[in-house]
């Protein structure tokens, strides 16, 4: 899906923190939101997928705004968000959302939880599953509904490295399936591993937006070559 | 203290023996209140969730009104439901006053506020931690709400004792719309009123000592369901 943003303002406490961005993105690459802490990474994504509205400007995906998508946008939170119910109710529950039949629901509630690497724990309460392990039941839930993108908020943030590269696997599964992937991360490591494409924010405006390897190798400013240097040491 | 041991003592010896009249008086409270909380609570979490997960207009002046409607005094909603239903009221012709139903109904306006109040607290906690997730999910407000009538289920089962407490232990409204007829609106609260009238205390604090062991029973039931459904999920 082609994403399209055009002027895009968002105002929130009397302040701008969104300001005058513009970008499209038809990569079929993972894209990375990449800034420092309260540089709009998280507002961006919300504004993508039509959680937030913007005070001015626009936002399209191929063409339609973000709330006129329902499940062909998804969004993975950085702390994964679950139903006090079973790995598979989770998953189910979502499904449901959407109208899916039963034996639909099963099917692909199943389906989804063996991409995330989930299958022995379906009947599992999620609230008891370690933090990695929430973190893929949140992607495949995501998955399940068979969206064309997914959002995603930092979704290695609170993991520990066997858990990160688990999750990571999951996204890559995603990838191959041809789903488009923005997410937000401050692991440059692991922006390079999973992402074609990088958008650098900086105290919301939009500083540098390129491929992977024009974005390390020729940094548009002094702010990213500063970010870059101390994720990097 | 003499009262206090011979209160135990009728209470034993009521209860031990299944005293037919005693029997018959919680078996009608129970009846009444249950009723109550059941039709309370029908109305009363819907209507609290959908206020919780709803943004319109006229939102906090609703949610302000349940909240102050929990502190109704019995009596005046006892007053209102006589008027309702007496002879000359808008709902004379069914013949309700003085029949278990009335008593139902009173107890039923006097739950509805706390149950809807509570429930919408509960739900509002559930809302800020799950809204953006579920709208990402696709979820409408309906759906929303639902859903985290179901999450709240634990927090829910505490406003339905609530109003259980209220009901069970209520009096004036009861003694106004039911008149404490024998064999037929007396339950254990206006029992207790008559009994303490008649300076016969050690009935009527033998029956308060059963108002609190029935109070005791239902609350421990809720926390056994809530504790076995827990170990159910987390096994």
């Amino acid at each position: 899906m082609k994403l399209e943003i055009q002027n895009l303002v968002y105002r929130a406490g009397g302040r701008t923190l969104m300001d005058d961005i513009s970008l499209v993105s038809d990569s079929a690459h993972c894209t990375a939101l990449l800034g420092a802490n309260g540089a709009g990474k998280s507002l961006l994504l919300r504004l993508c997928h039509g959680l937030l509205e913007p005070a001015a400007g626009r936002i399209r995906w191929d063409a339609r705004p973000p709330r006129e998508l329902g499940a062909a946008i998804t969004m993975v939170f950085q702390k994964p968000v679950l139903l006090r119910r079973s790995a598979r109710a989770n998953v189910e529950h979502a499904l449901y959302l959407q109208g899916a039949p039963r034996a639909a629901r099963r099917a692909r509630a199943a389906a989804a939880l063996e991409l995330a690497g989930l299958e022995d724990c379906m009947e599992r309460q999620a609230a008891v599953l370690s933090g990695g392990q929430q973190q893929r039941l949140a992607i495949a839930r995501a998955w399940a509904l068979k969206p064309a993108v997914i959002l995603m908020d930092e979704p290695t943030s609170k993991l520990d490295v066997r858990s990160a590269a688990q999750v990571e696997r999951t996204i890559g599964e995603l990838r191959r399936e041809g789903i488009k992937i923005i997410l937000t991360s401050h692991n440059l490591a692991q922006v390079r591993r999973l992402c074609g494409e990088v958008v650098f924010l900086h105290e919301g405006r939009l500083v540098q937006q390129d491929a992977m390897d024009d974005f390390f190798a020729r940094p548009a400013d002094d702010i990213i070559c500063e970010f870059i240097e101390a994720q990097t040491f | 203290m003499t009262d206090f041991s011979d209160a135990l003592q009728t209470a034993l010896h009521l209860l031990v023996n299944l005293d037919a009249g005693l029997v018959e008086i919680i078996a009608l409270s129970l009846r009444v209140s249950l009723t109550a909380v059941a039709a309370a609570a029908l109305v009363g979490l819907p209507l609290g969730a959908l206020l919780a997960v709803s943004r319109f207009p006229t939102r906090r002046f609703w949610i302000n009104l349940l909240n102050t409607f929990m502190g109704l005094p019995p009596v005046v909603v006892g007053l209102m439901v006589y008027l309702m239903l007496s002879r000359a009221g808008p709902l004379g012709p069914l013949g309700l006053l003085y029949t278990p139903v009335a008593m139902i109904i009173a107890q039923t306006l006097l739950i509805f506020p706390i149950i809807a109040a509570l429930s919408c607290g509960v739900v509002q906690g559930l809302f800020d931690e799950y809204h953006e997730q579920l709208r990402s999910l696709g979820s409408r407000t309906l759906a929303t709400a639902r859903t985290l009538l179901w999450e709240g289920r634990f927090g829910l089962v505490t406003a339905i004792l609530a109003g259980f407490g209220r009901g069970n232990a209520e009096v004036g409204a009861v003694l106004i719309v039911g008149g404490n007829i024998n064999h037929s609106t007396r339950v254990m609260t206006t029992t207790i009123a008559l009994e303490t009238s008649k300076g016969n205390l050690a009935l009527a604090l033998a029956l308060g000592l059963i108002l609190i062991l029935v109070s005791l029973l239902v609350a421990s039931a809720a926390q056994w369901l809530h504790t076995a459904t827990m170990h159910r999920g987390r096994a």
